[in-house]
């Protein structure tokens, strides 16, 4: 296929030239299905537009043509603007238009009356547009389907979802031909089958490689912490010599409280900004401007900017923290410099001594062009029953045909008849051992096609399409007459350990919490106050097993000398102190600290198998009535700490007693709990809290616990448990990586008794992500906390 | 105020640690782990906001379908307390059905089991604002009533001593929520005893402008934990 006169022209005024792939796609514009995987700045939203852009020049084509799916809202108004340029400046006859949950209502009545040629959206506005009765003709004359950062996709849920929509889309659109766009794909034919049977892989130049250094600076980074705060004259240096950084951090908290102290040593008054997904999208529309404009210097930021929006002019990337996942590093890096087959520059930031360690494996990765990422499982069958839901707020449908069309998807390709069954059972009854009425149904069969029983309830289930849960949050406000300025969005958990006086950190501002208004939490400015730290967490990400390797094989090395000094000595008083980790062997030391005692397992199994080491292990401790009271895990390392000290560690490490242990623990944990409720609100058992309806449903809430608690004791064989037990399996417990981990380790056990925290163990004190174990010790503290109240009250 | 050292009778509280003993208007009373109260001399057992058939009206209202179990699960720990404690009479203070179509459509061997329960007991339903109005159950059906210096109602009024419920209330103690009792020298609050059961904080300005500034709340679960009201959220 040749590019329509029109746009080669308007092309050649501008002296652009097509590069090889996206020639190539052009060429494949019949293909079923391809994987277009090309660098950061080499126009691949363009090669992925270009058929579609030929297809529609003539203007005979009615209706949608083209979807572009995207997992970023801002994406998608991005790419509008880019590609109206070309489109309007050749006068192609094509209509280009988003669709998100920005657009107004208006706008999305008349673009499901009169579709556009050419649709950008997200997954989650696309599943709400297919639940209309009026699909089938919306999507008609379809004929291509793009999916941009489809590598971002497949790593969640909403790839998932994305595949089912597509294959639902095939069945109203036949022959509908399937792109994926990526820069960073770590297992190429993995990710085509994710998109479907049958795709091609269009591998394009990868251009230069990165430019990219460890921050040197005078000063070392400290012991522990994450901060990274030693550095901030080296990085404002950084900003000084460079157009426009991108300063990423990996969690909001992080970003907050660097941006706050790196603006009390800013003396030149650099203009630089901060942008994360707490902050109130005003504020986030104003730094994104900025930043268009050429307003800003640098951006504090977090994940919130791993994709998208093109920076046209930023041409140094500065990471701080370990980077945890190659593939992510790789992805920041190509944020910088834009520009087709020139290198993207970067700078790792080490946040601590451990992090000197990650960040040179990280280095080492990047070099060998070693992706990582795990394996995906089969598509989850919350997801499933959600999309069954979704099909049947459209139209009645038929089982069989509903199955046919559902392992097309390359996530479900391998899904059995009698798994889909369990689905479909349980979104039409509930799916519970006790067979209540008919009341008890969502679907029923009507002239053999399975209907909601009340059409009515569609409205409902529209509102709870989608699989991000969202932790609940409560807006902040600066407390004024007229409202006050919104500052953003803090965690309500966050929020209940803050008592009238507190501060902390919003907005790069300090404010001290007034009091919670109307689910409002009003706040008033304290600069020069020193803030409590807020621990609402970004998103949390594991150390791939291939860093993990290179890091334990640097600690082996016994040679530093390629580490900055201050590491080097860091790691040599480790081996004076207690020792170093090694391949093969576990490490286990112990200490007492402020009236706890503490064990600390270092597995390097990462972040999720660590968890699940430590939940065995504190259901031993309990069991053992060492009064566990909760543990903390990080990629390296299990920390539980408890009441009483742990004489004999390896008799928590029975391998034997874990496994047996499994079972009958997978039942009450914290992690479980957590992970029931994102399954029960994805497959429709659980409503979405929304804010409106919060305030008025007092009764109408009760925690998702007590619904997990009542399966257990009343359906174990539930399917909400089932897919709950599965997902944690190998999500969050990843019980075969430990399984794995002990295997490798044997007996090798080398437990050090310390007098404090060994200088390996001391950042483990400052990890988010804590997690309770609700045993006899915490009722132990319970009763402590209520007995000290009622002194303190002088009652008693 | 606080516990006795007397030893419970046999016929008294079952499990003495666990719970907490205080009186209102001169009337021994106990505050039990499972949400009950337990008047021993009157061989009186209060609960409060049942809520039998909550996914039952959840259901028929084409919303979500939750597991259907939430009245059994009920009903066996109102059958565990009047075991434990032996009591004669037993005050249900409204809210027991999420609503009346709840109370018809209560499944055939739940019926059977609240049956069991109700027989020999003098069984009073107070009316609540999910289930106001008579129900077909046995029993005896009132607004309010009142036995020796304490008047049970639904809600909280200005008439004490008065023993109440509705408001679920529930607090946060050592980083975890707990449903509570909140008390005072004018009366009690209960905390919902249905299994899918919400709660409204303490420190809710409903809940602070009933209660005297001495209240203290009673925490359930394991055991009965007596604190100062958290008036704080």
């Amino acid at each position: 296929m040749d590019l329509p006169q029109a746009l080669q022209d308007w092309f050649d005024a501008q002296g652009w030239g097509l590069h090889p792939h996206q020639r190539a796609m052009l060429a494949r514009a019949g293909d079923g299905a391809t994987l277009l995987i090309a660098p950061t700045g080499g126009g691949k939203t363009l090669a992925g537009f270009l058929p579609s852009l030929s297809e529609l020049a003539d203007g005979r084509h009615q209706g949608l043509h083209t979807l572009y799916i995207s997992p970023l809202k801002a994406l998608t108004a991005d790419i509008r603007r880019n590609l109206r340029r070309p489109v309007e400046g050749a006068g192609l006859p094509i209509r280009i238009e988003d669709r998100t949950g920005d657009t107004t209502y208006t706008q999305r009545r008349r673009q499901r009356a009169d579709p556009p040629h050419i649709l950008l959206t997200t997954p989650e506005s696309l599943a709400l547009l297919l639940s209309y009765e009026d699909a089938p003709r919306i999507f008609a004359g379809l004929r291509r389907a793009i999916v941009d950062e489809i590598h971002a996709l497949a790593e969640s849920k909403r790839g998932d979802q994305l595949m089912l929509q597509l294959a639902r889309l095939e069945t109203l659109s036949p022959g509908l031909r399937r792109v994926g766009l990526s820069a960073t794909v770590e297992d190429p034919p993995a990710l085509a089958a994710f998109l479907g049977a049958g795709t091609q892989v269009l591998q394009a130049d990868p251009g230069p490689d990165p430019d990219i250094a460890m921050l040197i600076t005078d000063a070392a980074p400290p012991w522990a912490g994450n901060g990274a705060h030693y550095a901030i004259p080296a990085i404002l240096e950084q900003v000084k010599r460079h157009k426009t950084t991108l300063i990423f951090h990996n969690t909001r908290a992080q970003a907050e409280i660097f941006f706050h102290r790196l603006w009390l040593l800013n003396t030149d008054d650099l203009p630089i900004g901060i942008h994360h997904g707490s902050l109130s999208r005003e504020q986030r529309d104003r730094v994104e401007q900025a930043m268009v404009d050429g307003r800003l210097r640098a951006i504090v930021c977090t994940g919130s900017l791993d994709l998208g929006i093109d920076w046209g002019d930023v041409d140094l990337v500065i990471q701080v923290g370990a980077p945890k996942n190659v593939k992510r590093l790789v992805q920041r890096i190509g944020r910088a410099n834009h520009r087709y087959n020139a290198p993207s520059k970067a700078l790792l930031v080490p946040a601590n001594r451990f992090e000197v360690v990650e960040c040179q494996a990280a280095l080492q990765a990047v070099a060998a062009h070693q992706l990582d990422g795990e394996p995906r499982g089969p598509g989850p069958l919350d997801v499933l029953c959600q999309h069954i839901l979704a099909t049947a707020c459209a139209a009645p449908f038929d089982g069989d045909a509903l199955y046919a069309e559902v392992i097309t998807a390359g996530p479900y390709a391998g899904l059995s008849r009698a798994d889909f069954d369990g689905c479909l059972e349980f979104v039409a009854t509930g799916g519970y051992a006790l067979r209540a009425y008919d009341k008890w149904q969502r679907l029923m069969i009507r002239d053999g096609k399975w209907s909601l029983r009340d059409p009515r309830s569609a409205v409902v289930i529209r509102q709870n399409l989608g699989t991000i849960i969202d932790t609940e949050t409560l807006k902040v406000r600066l407390k004024g007459r007229m409202g006050g300025t919104p500052l953003g969005e803090i965690e309500e958990a966050f929020a209940s350990t803050l008592t009238p006086g507190d501060t902390f950190l919003i907005g790069g501002q300090v404010v001290r919490y007034d009091g919670l208004r109307e689910m409002t939490v009003e706040v008033t400015r304290q600069p020069g106050r020193d803030p409590k730290v807020a621990v609402f967490s970004g998103t949390k990400f594991a150390t791939s097993t291939q860093l993990s390797e290179r890091i334990l094989q640097i600690f082996q090395r016994g040679d530093w000398s390629d580490l900055p000094s201050h590491t080097a000595d860091w790691l040599r008083l480790q081996t004076e102190v207690s020792q170093l980790p090694a391949p093969g062997r576990l490490l286990v030391e112990s200490f007492g600290y402020e009236a706890r005692q503490y064990l600390v397992l270092y597995g390097f199994a990462g972040r999720n198998a660590q968890q699940t080491l430590g939940l065995l292990a504190t259901k031993r401790m309990e069991d053992q009535g060492l009064h566990p009271l909760g543990f903390v895990a990080t990629d390296y390392a299990t920390m539980i700490w408890g009441l009483d000290a742990v004489p004999d560690p390896a008799a928590l490490l029975d391998r034997a007693t874990l496994r047996a242990d499994l079972e009958g623990w997978l039942g009450g944990n914290a992690v479980m709990k957590r992970t029931f409720r994102n399954v029960a609100i994805i497959a429709g058992l659980i409503e979405r809290s929304h804010q409106g309806r919060r305030k008025s449903g007092r009764q109408a809430t009760f925690s998702s616990d007590i619904l997990y608690d009542t399966l257990r004791k009343y359906d174990a064989g539930h399917l909400m448990l089932a897919i709950t037990r599965a997902e944690a399996m190998r999500g969050l417990i990843d019980f075969s990586r430990l399984e794995a981990m002990l295997e490798r380790i044997g007996d090798r056990i080398d437990h050090v008794r310390l007098e404090r925290p060994s200088p390996l163990a001391a950042p483990l004190f400052l990890e988010m992500g804590r997690v309770p174990v609700e045993g006899a010790g915490r009722e132990r503290l319970a009763e402590d906390a209520a007995a000290q109240l009622m002194r303190d009250a002088g009652l008693s | 105020m606080g516990c006795g050292a007397a030893l419970p009778s046999p016929q008294a509280c079952g499990k003495a640690a666990a719970m907490y003993r205080f009186s209102l208007a001169s009337a021994e009373l106990c505050a039990l782990p499972s949400g009950a109260l337990h008047w021993p001399a009157e061989r009186l057992l209060v609960v409060s906001d049942l809520h039998f058939g909550k996914s039952e009206r959840l259901a028929r209202r084409g919303g979500a379908l939750l597991p259907p179990f939430e009245t059994r699960d009920t009903l066996q720990r109102l059958d565990d307390d009047l075991e434990a404690t032996g009591a004669r009479v037993v005050i249900c203070l409204g809210d027991s059905f999420d609503d009346l179509q709840a109370a018809e459509a209560m499944d055939g061997s739940d019926q059977l089991w609240l049956t069991r329960l109700m027989a020999g007991r003098d069984w009073i339903w107070i009316e609540g604002n999910h289930d106001a109005g008579p129900l077909a159950l046995g029993g005896s059906h009132r607004a309010e009533v009142v036995i020796g210096p304490l008047a049970f109602r639904h809600i909280a009024t200005a008439q004490t001593p008065e023993i109440s419920g509705h408001y679920h209330p529930k607090l946060r103690l050592a980083g975890q929520a707990r449903r509570c009792f909140l008390l005072d020298g004018a009366r009690v609050i209960l905390p919902a005893y249905g299994s899918y059961t919400g709660g409204l904080w303490s420190h809710d300005p409903a809940l602070i402008a009933l209660m005297q500034p001495d209240a203290r709340a009673v925490a359930i679960g394991k055991t009965a934990l007596p604190l100062p009201m958290p008036r704080k959220g």
